[in-house]
Formats: C-alpha cells, structure tokens, sequence
C-alpha cells in the first residue's frame, strides 16, 4: 500500500518537474526591473531627476548621439555627421523611417523645435549649460540638420548624447510629464503613480527591436524592501541596489547574479577653497593625506569602490592615476598642520547630504581628520537643505561629502562661483583650450593635465568612484555593467534558459 | 442634542482654519527651493527664475495662501510642482491604498481586541489574564516595522505566500488587492491590537467594580451577564476614544509600514513630497489629514452621545 502511495507521488513529482522543465524551455519576454528612486515625472528634458532618465533614457527617448555601455558616444538618431569650419559647424545626417509611438513622422524639424526649445528664454531645462553653446540651428532638408556653435566645441556629439538632450515632438510636447513619446524601442504603456512604470515593446521600431515584449520598473527605496523584493522573486532585476551588506548572500545563491560595475560619480569630501582654514593649500593638502581611501571605501562601501586621486573617471582612458599625490600619511598631515600655523583643534563644519555614500564616509572620516588635529563638527542635512545652502546661496561649508554623477564634469573647476570656490586661472586656461580642441590627442593631453593641477592644488580630498551594483536573476542577460550616464538601458536584455 | 452638534461643528470649522494658516506657514519655512531640486546642480539662474515663475513661486505669500486655500473650497487642490498631476488625483490614487489599508487594520484590531480584553477582564488575575496581559505588552513593545520585516522573511521569502510588497490594484480583482494588504494591515494591527485590548480590559474592570454592577450582582445576575448587560457599554467611552485615534493614526502614520511593503500610500507620497519639496501637495496631503483627524473626532464625539444618553440631553 505504501509503495503503491510513493509511486503515484514520484510520479506527480515527475510530471511536476516535467511540465516545469516546460515552462522553462520557454525563455520569459517580461522583466521586472526594481529601482531606488520613482521619477517625478517623465520628461527628462525639464528636470534633473537621475530617476527619469533610468526609466526612460534608451529605452524610450532617443537623442541625436548617445552614450554606450563604456561611455562611448555612437550614433542614434543621427547615423552619421559633418564636422566643419574647425569644429563650429556640425551637420548631422538623421536616420530613416523613423516615427515617433504616437505615429508621427520624426525629421528635422523635431530636431530644431527640440534644441530651441531647450535654449529658449523661458527653458526649463535641468542642463541649459549643454545647448548654450548654440547660434543657429537650421533644417536643411527632412534629413539633414545644421547646427551652428558660437564657437567651436569638440565635445558637441558628447553634449547631445545627455538625457537632457532627447529629441520631443512639438505634438506631443504638451502631455510629456505624465505620457513620454519618444522614438525608441519601447513605448510608455502606463504609470502608477507611486508603484510602477510599464513599458511594451514598439512593434514598428526603425532599428533593431528589442527582445523583451514587456517591462515593469518599480520602485523600492528600503534597503529591506529591496531585499525581500529580491529574495521572494517579486522583481527579476534590481538596479544600483540600495544595501551592498547583502552582495556577498547573492553571489553565493545560485539564483541570482551580482554585477559590479562603475558610474560617472565621482565621490569627494569638497573643501571650501574661498574661506578659511581651506583657502589654504597646506590645510587641503593635510587633510587630503589623513583620509585613508581604503577605510573609507571598506567601512562606508562594504569594500565596492575604486579609490581616485583626482576628479575624473578611472574607466576613462585619458584617467591618471594620482591616489600617490594624497596618499594616507598623517604624520604628514601633523607636519602640514604645523606648518600652516593654524591652531589646533582645528574646528571645521561637516555638512552631509542624506545618502548612505555620504553619511558613512563621514563618520569615517571626521575620525580620520580627529586624529590628526582637525575636530569636525558633523551636521546632517536634507538634500533640500543641502542644495539650497551648500551649494547654491552662500556657500556655507567647510567640509563637505558628495558625488558628482555627471559625466565628464571636470570643467566645474573652471568656474569660480562653484561651491568649493576653486579659482586657478592656470586650470581655467586649460579647460578654455580644450572648449575648442578638436583633435583628439591633444585634447586628451589637456585632459590629463587638467587632473594633475587639481590634484596637485588638492583642490578636494578625493574618495573613490561610486560602483553601480545590480542584482539580477541567474537567467537575465544584456544588462549594462557600467553607468556612463543614468540609464538601464533595456533594449538588448532577453532571459536566457 | 443639536446644540451639542452645533458647537462640534464649529469647532471643527475654527480647527480647519488655524490648521490651515499653520500648516502653510510651517512649510513655507522650510529651507530649500523646490525649483532648485527639480532642476538639480546645473540649473543656470535664468532657468531657476522661468521656472518659480511657470509655478507660480514668485508670488507673496499671502497671495499663495489664499489661492490655495480658495482652491480647496471648491475641491481644487492645486497642480503639483514634481508630477505635473492635479493634487487631487494624487491623494485620491493614494487613498485607494490608505483607506483600505487602515479599515482593514482597524477591523483586525477590533476583531483582535474587543474578545481578547473582555475575556482577560472576566477572568482578572487568573494565570489566562496574566498571559494575555503579558503577550500584550509585548505586542505594544514589538515595532511594527520589524515585526513586518519577520513576517515578509517567513511568508514571502520562505513559504512565498504572499509578495514581499508593493500593491496589485484595485483593477486586478479583490481578492488580490487585499492579498497585497494582509501582511501590512496585520503588522500595523499587532501594536493597535494590544494597545486597545489593554484599554477594553481596565475599562471593564473600572466598570465592573461601579455600584450599579454590584446592584446588578446583587439582583442575581452572574458576573458574565453583568459584564455583558451593564459593564460593556459603559466601558465603550474610553475604547471609543482609543479607536477614533488608532484610524487617524492608521491612516497617516503608516509612513513606515508603506516602505517596508513599498505600498503606494498617503504616508509615502507626504515623504516623498517632502524630500522634493513639493511644497503644494505637502500642504494639500497634511490639510486633508488634519481634516480627516478632526472629522473622526467630531465622530467619536458623535458616538459618545449615541452611548451614554446623559451627553444627548445637552446634559
């Protein structure tokens, strides 16, 4: 009787596991992807919410250029252009058959109403500053645009591949915030506000269409929450994973993949250059030599981090390695104390935004810099705050903890005004150089150079280049590993079985 | 019995309006420029001013207060800064999850409650009373979030019940939707529950050890009926007070019972709204709680007459 009873349940369990093994043959086309933050709404040309462009950049918006997995600028809407009267003149050859998801015709037209709408008076977008370069812009024929700069920019094919820079309909413009209409291989399907974004896949795309047929973004800000979303398989991919304590459990479940990548962000302790006691270099350089980058990143980032030595990505090739320059010394920095005749407990403020980067490396560091005389008095703020005092209005800091995710960004030193109140006219001349270089080795040679002199001005104390974690399901493949801009780009993800 | 109405009403309509002028006034306050956060750490200056302007910031205050408050009286609460969305909407999507969620928790606190705390008064000091009074304090010591993070390792992670979080929708069917909200209002419930089988419990004890219940004793009537005909309905008043705060503070302070689950609530969009200093919608999502507050409470009071005659007479 029991040997009857245990045959009839090995065989449910086979035909159980067969008819799984079935299920499974069949690869899955829906994804469920998890990110951090919701954006606020869904147009990226009028906010800088990282979150719009994570839902929407690639997947559902398309520029003139943009950015590939590594950073590098290819063509998109733009198949190919024209670069002439040394580099003030761009002409850019737009791709065929293209239309927007509401049925109309994309051509040059949307391309001139996008970037004059961007640098019109009355513009709200987050990054002007990229279009501001721009004289004229001209339809030549359906195809072909003509941009004319004030002046000539090599980096022009760079500045359009930003989200900021996607290209709108004048049709659709109206609904954008809340209904994106975009050209890209997947279209806006629904949002729930607060919950989820869906997006289908566009069965008329003019390039090569994605593999996924669906996709659902969520939003899961609780390290916990994010977590249990993982564990109990509500979400098959989780984007820049809010608790790196919780890699090394799904490394080793074999359900799941860890990838470890990198981002445009690169993480400082900003010191206020414009007032004492940082406005003098001997002080920047002592606390540049008491912060140890390797405690830092494994105290405050589980150990995921790449420790710099300067204001520039280490992925990027024209990256110089100048971690010696502030290396972890802090009799040196007793020494520079002294010699800098500031009286000791030095008394600073430590202003820090409210991301976990942030806090944690704080605690780190205050310890640190205590250590060798300097007495940080920390005090937390919201990002609101954090904004509208520390780095924009009166600058009120001496020491502060972020990380500057845009790309490319080493030109802010150029601007007095800027928060750390760096003014070097050497720095500035170098980066007005390469404003209107367009040759590609001596712009990286200017490139270089302009990392050494903020290294060597220790200008901030440099921390270490933010890693992008994702968690994914062991089957999903086609993920980016690197962040080179805020995107998850989804149009080569598929399920492998 | 209508003078005592009236007077309530009045109160709540003198309440509305000092909250209104204290909740614009708190958060007009608040450092931070809400274009500033909408357009990040590049916006150039020119960008920043088309910007307050195309939302009205460049207003006076007191302009922006009667706007506001004007708006609200005829059911319109603004636009909001971050989502470009009628804030209406907003707080209407959300209370799709809220309201829901808080009856449910409150009708798990009830059902808990009410048996618990009149069976431990029927049998005070006896070893069942000690046990129920001890797991209670326990359920009030227990925060709710982590007693959330207990139930989602067991019922999601390991028996895959239920989802670890986040909500259905109304449109995928009842059963789902309630499905989504059964670990979190059973979380919230847990603490509300304890607290509010305690208050059952001493309210009777108070009652039963009043004359009229000996009188009632007396006549013959066991201690169960006492307690049932005579003690129970005098007790209700405290228990009454008890629940009317449980439903306001279900509705507005699930803050953090919404980020564990990810559920799309009120007390996440208030977070939310605040972090992005979408000042209109703070406002607006803090008025209609403070309306709902004053409103339960006006309710309460309404059901306090129903219970005890001696209030209806205007006494």
């Amino acid at each position: 009787m029991l040997s009857k009873w245990m045959k009839v349940t090995v065989l449910g369990a086979l035909t159980l596991a067969a008819a799984s093994g079935a299920a499974l043959a069949q690869a899955r086309d829906d994804l469920k992807v998890a990110l951090q933050l919701e954006p606020p709404n869904m147009d990226p040309t009028s906010n800088a919410a990282g979150a719009i462009d994570q839902v929407l950049y690639a997947n559902v918006f398309q520029g003139l250029t943009r950015f590939g997995p590594d950073g590098e600028i290819l063509p998109d809407l733009a198949k190919s252009w024209d670069i002439s009267e040394g580099g003030k003149v761009y002409t850019f050859h737009l791709a065929e058959g293209v239309k927007f998801h509401d049925g109309t015709d994309f051509d040059a037209s949307d391309v001139k109403f996008t970037l004059d709408r961007a640098r019109a008076p009355d513009s709200t977008n987050a990054q002007k500053g990229l279009f501001a370069g721009i004289d004229t812009v001209e339809v030549v024929d359906p195809l072909t645009v003509k941009v004319v700069l004030k002046a000539p920019d090599g980096a022009f094919p760079f500045k359009m591949a930003w989200g900021d820079a996607v290209i709108v309909a004048p049709e659709s413009i109206k609904d954008i915030a809340t209904y994106p209409v975009g050209t890209g291989p997947f279209k806006f399907e629904d949002w729930v506000q607060g919950d989820h974004v869906d997006l289908e896949k566009n069965p008329d795309y003019w390039g090569t269409p994605a593999k996924l047929d669906h996709v659902e973004f969520k939003f899961i800000s609780d390290p916990t929450a994010a977590f249990a979303a993982m564990m109990a398989g509500d979400v098959d991919v989780f984007y820049s994973y809010p608790a790196p304590e919780n890699l090394p459990q799904f490394e080793a479940d074999p359900r799941f993949q860890v990838i470890v990548g990198s981002t445009e962000g690169e993480t400082i302790m900003a010191m206020n250059n414009a007032r004492p006691p940082f406005d003098n270099k001997l002080v920047r350089e002592a606390v540049a030599h008491a912060v140890n980058r390797k405690e830092v990143i494994d105290g405050a980032m589980f150990g995921y981090g790449t420790p710099i030595g300067t204001h520039f990505a280490p992925h990027n090739p024209d990256y110089v390695d100048l971690t010696s320059l502030s290396d972890y010394d802090p009799e040196k920095s007793k020494e520079l104390l002294k010699q800098a005749g500031v009286t000791l407990p030095l008394k600073v403020k430590m202003t820090l935004p409210p991301t976990a980067y942030a806090r944690r490396s704080g605690e780190i560091i205050a310890a640190e810099l205590r250590a060798v005389g300097i007495e940080p008095q920390i005090e937390n703020v919201e990002w609101a705050q954090w904004l509208s005092s520390t780095f924009k209005g009166a600058h009120d800091f001496d020491l502060t903890i972020i990380s500057h995710t845009e790309p490319m960004d080493i030109g802010i030193y150029a601007n007095p005004d800027y928060y750390f109140g760096y003014n070097n006219p050497a720095f500035q001349k170098v980066m007005a150089d390469l404003d209107v270089e367009t040759d590609t080795a001596k712009r990286s040679a200017l490139l270089k150079e302009a990392q050494t002199i903020i290294a060597q001005d220790y200008v901030n104390a440099y921390l270490f280049q933010l890693p992008l974690q994702t968690v994914a399901a062991a089957g999903v493949k086609g993920l980016w590993k690197n962040a080179p801009t805020q995107a998850t780009d989804l149009t080569g993800v598929y399920w492998e079985n | 019995m209508t003078r005592y109405i009236l007077t309530r009403l009045l109160s709540l309509v003198l309440s509305l309006v000092a909250a209104s002028v204290a909740i614009f006034l708190v958060i007009e306050i608040l450092p931070g420029d809400p274009a500033a956060i909408m357009l990040g750490v590049n916006a150039q200056p020119d960008t920043l001013a088309a910007l307050r302007a195309e939302m009205g910031l460049d207003q006076p205050m007191v302009i922006r207060y009667l706007a506001w408050v004007g708006g609200m009286l005829h059911g319109d609460f603004g636009t909001s800064y971050t989502y470009h969305t009628p804030v209406a909407k907003l707080i209407g999507d959300r209370l799709a999850v809220s309201l829901p969620l808080a009856l449910f928790s409150l009708l798990l606190t009830v059902v808990i409650a009410f048996p618990v705390g009149i069976w431990a008064a029927a049998r005070r000091g006896s070893a069942a009373d000690t046990l129920i009074m001890g797991i209670t304090q326990l359920g009030v010591a227990i925060p709710n979030f982590w007693f959330a993070m207990l139930m989602v390792v067991l019922f999601a992670i390991n028996l895959r019940w239920f989802s670890a979080g986040g909500f259905a929708g109304w449109d995928k069917g009842l059963l789902p939707a309630l499905k989504s909200l059964t670990l979190p209002a059973v979380a919230l419930a847990l603490p509300q529950a304890s607290i509010l089988a305690r208050v059952m419990r001493s309210a009777l004890l108070d009652t039963l050890s009043e004359d009229f219940v000996r009188t009632a004793r007396a006549k013959g009537l066991s201690r169960a009926k006492a307690l049932r005909r005579h003690a129970l309905r005098n007790a209700l008043i405290p228990v009454l007070t008890i629940i009317g705060m449980q439903f306001s503070f279900l509705l507005a302070g699930g803050i953090i019972i919404e980020n564990v689950f990810y559920l799309p609530g009120l007390g996440r969009l208030i977070f939310q709204s605040i972090s992005a200093r979408d000042l209109i919608t703070v406002e607006s999502v803090v008025m209609l709680l403070v309306f709902a507050v004053i409103l339960v409470n006006f309710l309460v009071e309404l059901a306090y007459a129903l219970v005890d005659p001696r209030l209806r007479s205007g006494r």
